[in-house]
């Protein structure tokens, strides 16, 4: 199966090539969808293939030798083992769903053949960094990703905030990719290979000390960077500039998975080294609580998404800090199906109503006009938030699980390794639990806000007529920013409505047609509907104690056995293999969820024609802004970086540049000497040549 | 006959033409000075073509060829002198300083006539 695996990313590779060939010609713009989506497809048929044949067998690897290098050596493969296998199987069901969804939805777009080149190019990226058994090789499929998202998110280009967004995400993630490689390095000099298999094995030996220690807690910034935590999140919700299927594919269900993947695939590494469990959590604690507050005060829907986003990749390093390896990988993949779905719908809205604010969504009806998007958009929100039977429920409930576990696990370890600190478990519980609370308030208060009217008091009553924006009660900038749209467009001054709507998160897509005729088309809804179908199911295969595990397979590669584990042959105690809900955590999570529904409830109720998010208070207008991140980073990192430009600037214009032109000076200074010599008179020139001769004279006969 | 007289008399004789050249004014002292600074090169030449005992006689080939050589030079020079003195009613070399330049030291500053394309340009430039 490995062999098969070691071909797959070829044939998104392919695609890319085939369409960055069309792009540069003019013919067969017609064949750009099938060229988009039949290769993608097909490696989404294959990463099924390899899934099933893999099994819930050990670890299979076929690999070529690259370059001898004469030190450690390189390594082109595919290693599968069950972690592999599924996380591929949902890039490609991912990308798929993206490639098939863009078709008509970016249809209208100039540069669609270059965007779906990108996405195959980014597809193939991020199965090379699935399969790969090589670290190195798994870089450079990381920083092709990198550089996808860099353009995608870019893909807008004439919008200064999507040029921004761009560059912000790609040097954010690189200062994080800086550690990485360094961490790489340093795993590969303790272990002599860059392969996988032997750096796992070498730190469940020698224990986490010297480099296996210090790689892991490298290889954290480049995890941090590309899965948005605390300290490098702030590029995920600016990247929502980039258009809505990017958004889903990209920054809600794959790349921002890579790294927790990373961990996961090197998870012995990090298990064994207490001080990165440590770090992983607390960042993970912070973020997920704090990116769950900031949703909770969007007013933009995809931004309300990046930040649940956000929220929801904390859960997950924690999960993976408190030794929930499974419970994360479960989460992952649930969250990768409603995320997506999510974010597909988004789309869909977005494009009905022209704008992506809720605010103004809520006056459009949109429960009646898009029953397909209400429908699936519920059951997403429904995952997110954590409601039983979807599969939200499912994973959260595991993640809080394996937290308890960790942190009410005594005795002597059955297994090889032990579980990490109690207090990490706490921590991460503490932090499951208070994100699962306002998660639950922020989905109710988005699905309120975007497909049940407000009775606000006749003003926004009836929904608009096209072109005209609704003024927003209760938000004073925002109001005047709309009131000057509609003065710019009863003005018919086309610039001045460009320049207004551009305003940084007014409005992340730009304000495509709008649609009028049925919901969307059918390339649009089955991906959606496909996918809420998953997110209903997925969750059941939690239930059954073996079934998830054994597909999954031990954090070194090698197939779980239930017996195995009961034994402590594992690397893992058997607590951790664990992802069917147990009793103390679904209680409290159940109680967090109901709290938080009941806020915003209580919130909708009281005061019927407001957004609930004032139930924030205080906290509503820090946390919109993602709590000063943004100035955090621009104090820190943008303006020393800028002053050191400025003094390598000055360096360059004052001291470089000075002897340049101070030559061109000096030479002018000694012309204009030279030149005050020439009076014309022959007699001094003469004297001149006669003092000269009598000094070459002199020197010659006394230097003898 | 010992070598330093005449050695000595064609040193004084080249001092005297070097200070005549450096220090006259007229043009055709300037000349002469120069003509005794030959004539002290030719002392020169003969005599050590006599102290040496040169078997060709190469010293005072050379002298001969000097005089000639000396004899067109003056030639020229006077018509040169002739042609100065023409055009402006004076031979004296320090007043020909035509090809000076302007503002250079000791030299009064010449009215200059403004060249016109300098003056476009620097229009073109202002504008």
């Amino acid at each position: 199966m490995s062999t098969l695996a070691l071909w797959i990313p070829l044939l998104p590779l392919v695609s890319a090539a085939l369409l960055a060939a069309v792009s540069l010609s003019d013919r067969g713009r017609k064949a750009v969808p099938a060229f988009a989506v039949f290769p993608t497809a097909t490696a989404a048929v294959l990463t099924f293939v390899v899934l099933f044949g893999h099994g819930t067998g050990a670890a299979t690897e076929s690999r070529i030798r690259y370059a001898a290098t004469g030190g450690p050596e390189l390594w082109l493969g595919a290693r599968v083992d069950g972690l592999a296998a599924l996380i591929a199987v949902l890039v490609g069901v991912v990308a798929t769903a993206v490639q098939l969804y863009s078709v008509t939805y970016m249809a209208h777009e100039e540069r669609y053949t270059s965007y779906s080149a990108l996405i195959s190019l980014f597809t193939a990226a991020m199965l090379v960094v699935v399969y790969s058994t090589d670290l190195l090789v798994l870089l450079v499929g990381w920083e092709i990703m990198g550089a996808c998202s860099y353009f995608l998110i870019g893909h807008h280009w004439e919008r200064p905030e999507a040029r921004s967004a761009s560059i912000k995400a790609f040097l954010v993630t690189k200062f994080g990719d800086v550690p990485f490689l360094l961490g790489i390095l340093f795993l590969a000099h303790g272990a002599g290979t860059f392969r996988i298999e032997p750096i796992v094995r070498h730190a469940i030996q020698q224990g986490g000390h010297g480099y296996t220690a210090a790689g892991a807690i490298l290889l954290i910034g480049g995890v941090m960077g590309k899965s948005a935590q605390i300290p490098l999140q702030t590029w995920l919700p600016d990247a929502m500039a980039g258009p809505t299927p990017i958004s889903a594919l990209i920054h809600a269900a794959t790349m921002v998975a890579a790294g927790v993947y990373v961990v996961a695939r090197l998870y012995p590494v990090f298990l064994v080294t207490t001080a990165a469990l440590w770090i992983l959590g607390i960042a993970a604690a912070l973020t997920s609580v704090a990116a769950a507050l900031s949703a909770f005060a969007q007013r933009d829907l995809k931004r309300i998404l990046a930040y649940s986003t956000v929220s929801q990749l904390a859960l997950m390093v924690g999960a993976l800090a408190a030794g929930g390896r499974d419970a994360a990988i479960f989460h992952l993949m649930s969250h990768g199906a409603f995320k997506a779905l999510l974010f597909l719908g988004a789309g869909v809205v977005i494009h009905h109503a022209g704008s992506g604010d809720v605010d103004e969504l809520n006056a459009h009806g949109l429960r009646k006009k898009l029953p397909v998007t209400f429908v699936t958009m519920t059951v997403g929100l429904a995952a997110l938030a954590g409601l039983p039977p979807f599969s939200g429920f499912f994973s959260k409930e595991s993640i809080a699980g394996a937290a308890y576990e960790t942190a009410t696990h005594s005795g002597p370890a059955t297994s090889i390794l032990p579980l990490p600190p109690s207090g990490i478990g706490w921590l991460i519980l503490v932090a499951t639990l208070l994100t699962g609370f306002l998660t639950a308030a922020y989905c109710l208060r988005t699905w309120w806000m975007l497909f049940w009217p407000l009775e606000r008091r006749g003003v926004r009553k009836v929904p608009e007529p096209v072109g005209a924006l609704p003024a927003p009660a209760f938000d004073e900038d925002a109001g005047a920013a709309a009131l000057e749209a509609l003065v710019a467009e009863s003005a018919g001054n086309a610039a001045f409505a460009e320049a207004s709507s551009m305003k940084p998160g007014t409005e992340p897509e730009a304000a495509p047609a709008r649609r009028t005729g049925p919901e969307a088309p059918l390339a649009e809804l089955s991906p959606l509907v496909v996918l809420a179908v998953l997110t209903t199911v997925f969750g059941f295969v939690g239930l059954n104690l073996g079934w998830f595990p054994s597909w999954l397979g031990d954090a070194d590669g090698n197939a779980y056995r239930t017996a195995a584990a009961e034994a402590g042959k594992l690397i893992q105690p058997a607590g951790a293999y664990h992802l069917a809900p147990a009793l103390v955590s679904t209680v409290l999570a159940v109680f967090a969820l109901l709290l938080g529904a009941g806020l915003v409830a209580g919130a909708l109720r009281s005061r019927p024609g407001t957004d609930p998010n004032r139930v924030l208070g205080f906290l509503r207008k820090p946390a919109r802004e993602g709590f000063g991140a943004d100035d955090v980073q621009d104090a820190i990192a943008v303006r020393p970086v800028q002053l050191a430009a400025d003094g390598v600037a000055f360096l360059d214009t004052e001291v470089v540049d000075g002897y340049v032109r101070g030559s061109g000076v000096a030479a002018r200074g000694l012309g204009e000497g030279l030149r005050r010599l020439q009076t014309g008179n022959v007699q001094l020139y003469l004297t001149g040549v006669l003092t000269g001769a009598v000094v070459i004279a002199a020197a010659l006969g006394f230097g003898r | 006959m010992h070598a330093v007289y005449p050695l000595t008399l064609a040193a004084l004789l080249f001092a005297v033409g070097v200070y005549g050249l450096l220090a006259r004014r007229n043009a055709v002292a300037v000349l002469m000075a120069v003509e005794l600074m030959l004539n002290a090169v030719n002392l020169n030449l003969v005599t050590f073509s006599a102290l040496l005992r040169d078997q060709f006689g190469m010293g005072q080939v050379f002298t001969i060829f000097l005089i000639t050589v000396a004899a067109a030079e003056i030639g020229l020079g006077l018509a040169i002198v002739l042609m100065l003195y023409r055009n402006r009613g004076s031979a004296a070399v320090d007043e020909a300083r035509e090809l000076g330049e302007d503002g250079a030291l000791g030299l009064k500053r010449l009215p200059a006539p403004a060249p016109p394309a300098d003056s476009e340009t620097d229009k073109a430039v202002a504008s």
